[in-house]
């Protein structure tokens, strides 16, 4: 990070710019994704009026937003577990803030490179069941008590077949390290020709949809948001939660989501690097100082599109109900996965 | 222990260890779980007193009356022509189509009969209040079931359909339009064309949803086979409407005992389906909004011309006797029993209203189901609480 801008900083200089650069991404994917897929993409499909009022084609309905959120009283339910309900939202946001940690955005853009980097972002993801967990319960009441205990049932059954989705990836990498993902994809070849490199899109196709469905139910958006079903138990874990509180869920939600697109995007689509003909015409080198500012924009796109793809189904499907929703991890995803894993190994050992 | 030898033990511990897990696994505390009585399912003040197992529905009580306004006493003490202002609000989503059973009523009672352009006009009117209405329906269940595109879909059509009931009557939602003896004006200039050309909007809206909800297999998975009302469970009862028509009995008071109205005029169709679960009470009503735009276009094209208004006496007073006339509206049967002892007010009007009716059935059909089910099953019942209490 250091050699780009030509200046040397000492470790805590260094961890202090980088805390502070996580902290702000937070809210700041929060805000694209809610303005750019919440308010545009959404009222254009659903051919809404509503978000185009506020500011110059609703570019303020957000930040009016927010300021609604703030004002709003702080209340506590009258049985609540006061302790609990207050930590539950920080405890999500964590799991979101912590997600940041391993996802390179060019050659020197990370801000911990570590060597278990999947298993530890996939790790940190499930904390935040213990949050939603912890709200659910803390609300003493009997609707989010329900939404509490779905979402658990939820996010443990799809942990299993984000896990396995990825595992056909880190065959092909021969490495569990992110940085180590994205030079993979970007130096190997399919069939002798290398002009793309091999995003693990084409060869992990399954993977892919299987991660992006689990990353999904993860998320708990449509058709998997069975926990926080509005029209039926009215918000699952977030009922009681008003103001501020609701605030940091909501956003821990869009800046999950912006997350995962961007280790779906690491893992499957070739996270910060461009294709390999593309950096000969440029005459970039993969490690040099330039990617680290142009691979941020790169990302950023791949992340974009990532997020549609999650948006789009958002918006379109209805939701499944409890039962046919474990039927699915368990009986549809998880199979598929563990075929798509043996296929990979065996590929990797012929070929 | 010492009766017991050995072996007798074993199988007495294995039983014992066998009836604790059998306990461990079917046996749980139950919970009760107020659904409403503001909840969004219930779409308004209505209460479910759901007993739950787990997540399994052991009992289910519809608790009502929170919205109840007195309309059958407040009757008694008005006119009938403010009675109508009254009344398209019971159903407040299908309003004029409220007003007519009452007007037929009192035009029977007083032995009008509105000419026929009146009549006609009336239908379009009717048939259009019943498309505001299944319109949103259609959009409403999708977002029951999580999703929300439907939804917007059924408000930006629906507006075009409320767009020219208010050309005509100058009201969206209280068009107050009915007279005794016909229609208070007549239809605006190039209305026609314009109504025309929103049926074919409809006709497209059906198809788009068609495409969009009923085809997706979460839907399909959500809806066949919950909720199944058997077509004798249903008319015992008393349910009316296409929540009937789905559970495969052919009844529909349009064609069976149409009154004056222009319906025997034109070729339309009654739509079944033998299923009776929420897919086919969708199913049927989705058919039924194709088959009132089709109603509509013909009425439109043989629209007779005359009159709009019989001759009838500058202050209305009713003579003595007793009148009941039930129409088949957007959700079934609905009619007004009116006794009158002379004078200018009814002594006596009883509304039936279609949704009472059609959620009796409730207790009946939520047992064992799931709580998504729940909210599939009131969904595709399809109720207004107005219609509930009134």
């Amino acid at each position: 990070m250091s050699t780009v801008f030509a200046v040397e900083l000492a470790w805590w200089q260094a961890t202090a710019v980088k805390l502070a650069v996580v902290s702000l991404l937070v809210p700041a994917a929060a805000l694209i994704l809610g303005y750019v897929f919440l308010l545009k993409m959404m009222s254009h499909m659903q051919s809404r009026l509503g978000p185009m009022e506020a500011g110059p084609h609703g570019t303020l309905q957000l930040v009016a937003d927010g300021i609604k959120f703030i004002q709003k009283e702080d209340l506590f339910p009258n049985n609540a577990d006061r302790f609990v309900f207050k930590i539950a939202p920080i405890v999500v946001l964590v799991s979101t803030f912590l997600l940041w940690v391993v996802l390179p955005a060019g050659p020197d853009l990370v801000v911990e490179q570590l060597d278990p980097g999947i298993f530890y972002a996939l790790a940190v993801s499930s904390l935040s069941v213990i949050g939603v967990l912890m709200a659910g319960w803390a609300s003493a009441n009997k609707y989010s008590l329900l939404g509490g205990l779905r979402a658990a049932g939820q996010l443990i059954a799809y942990e299993l077949p984000m896990v396995l989705a990825v595992f056909g990836v880190v065959i092909q990498a021969e490495t569990l390290d992110l940085q180590g993902i994205v030079s993979a994809q970007a130096t190997q070849e399919i069939f002798g020709f290398g002009g793309l490199g091999n995003p693990f899109i084409l060869t992990q196709a399954v993977g892919f949809l299987i991660f992006l469905a689990a990353v999904q139910a993860e998320l708990t958006q449509p058709p998997f948001d069975m926990p926080v079903a509005e029209s039926e138990i009215v918000g699952g874990y977030q009922v009681e939660y008003t103001g501020f509180r609701f605030l940091f869920f909501f956003m821990g939600e869009f800046a999950t989501a912006f997350v995962f697109a961007g280790i779906a995007s690491v893992l499957f689509l070739g996270g910060w690097s461009l294709p390999p003909f593309l950096m000969d015409l440029l005459g970039i080198d993969q490690g040099s100082n330039i990617m680290n500012l142009v691979g941020p924009a790169v990302l950023f796109l791949k992340i974009m599109f990532v997020s549609f793809l999650i948006f789009w189904v958002r918006f379109t499907y209805p939701r499944f109900r409890e039962d046919q929703l474990q039927a699915f991890a368990w009986k549809v995803l998880i199979p598929l996965s563990l075929a798509n894993i043996v296929v990979t190994g065996v590929m990797k050992v012929l070929l | 222990m010492t009766t017991l030898d050995r072996r007798d033990q074993i199988a007495w511990i294995t039983s014992q260890a066998a009836e604790a897990r059998v306990n461990l696994e079917f046996e749980s505390e139950g919970m009760t779980l107020n659904i409403g009585p503001q909840h969004p399912a219930t779409h308004g003040t209505l209460r479910f007193v759901v007993q739950l197992d787990g997540e399994q529905v052991v009992a289910c009580e519809p608790v009502m009356g929170y919205m109840h306004r007195g309309y059958e006493k407040l009757c008694e003490v008005r006119t009938y022509l403010q009675i109508t202002t009254l009344i398209n609000r019971i159903d407040w989503l299908g309003s004029f189509a409220n007003e007519v059973p009452f007007i037929l009523a009192a035009e029977k009672l007083m032995e009008i009969e509105a000419p026929p352009r009146a009549q006609w006009i009336r239908t379009i009117l009717f048939e259009m209040s019943r498309i505001a209405n299944i319109v949103l329906f259609l959009g409403e269940m999708g977002l029951q079931l999580g999703a929300i595109t439907p939804t917007f879909f059924a408000f930006r059509d629906r507006e075009f359909v409320l767009n020219q009931i208010e050309a005509v009557t100058g009201g969206r939602f209280h068009p107050n339009f009915d007279r005794i003896g016909g229609l208070k004006d007549d239809l605006p200039k190039g209305w026609v064309e314009d109504t025309k050309a929103v049926m074919k909007k409809i006709r497209v809206f059906c198809d788009e949803i068609e495409e969009l909800l009923m085809g997706n297999e979460i839907f399909q998975a959500r809806t066949r086979g919950i909720g199944i009302i058997p077509g004798q469970v249903a008319q015992q009862f008393g349910l009316t409407g296409a929540n009937l028509r789905a559970s495969g009995v052919d009844w529909d008071l349009r064609r069976d005992a149409p009154g004056p109205l222009a319906w025997p005029e034109v070729e339309w169709k009654v739509w079944t389906h033998p299923d009776g679960d929420s897919f086919a009470r969708y199913w049927v009503r989705l058919q039924e909004v194709r088959e009132s735009t089709l109603i509509i276009d013909q009425l439109l094209d043989g629209l007779p011309a005359g009159p709009i208004m019989a001759k009838v006496p500058r202050i209305i007073k009713v003579p003595e006797g007793e009148a009941w006339v039930s129409t088949e509206n957007p959700l079934g049967e609905m009619g007004y029993y009116i006794i009158s002892k002379g004078g200018l007010e009814p002594f006596r009007c009883k509304i039936r209203s279609a949704s009472f009716s059609n959620v009796s059935v409730v207790p009946w059909v939520m047992r064992g189901v799931y709580v998504p089910d729940v909210i599939t099953i009131l969904a595709s019942l399809y109720f207004i609480l107005g219609d509930i209490d009134r």
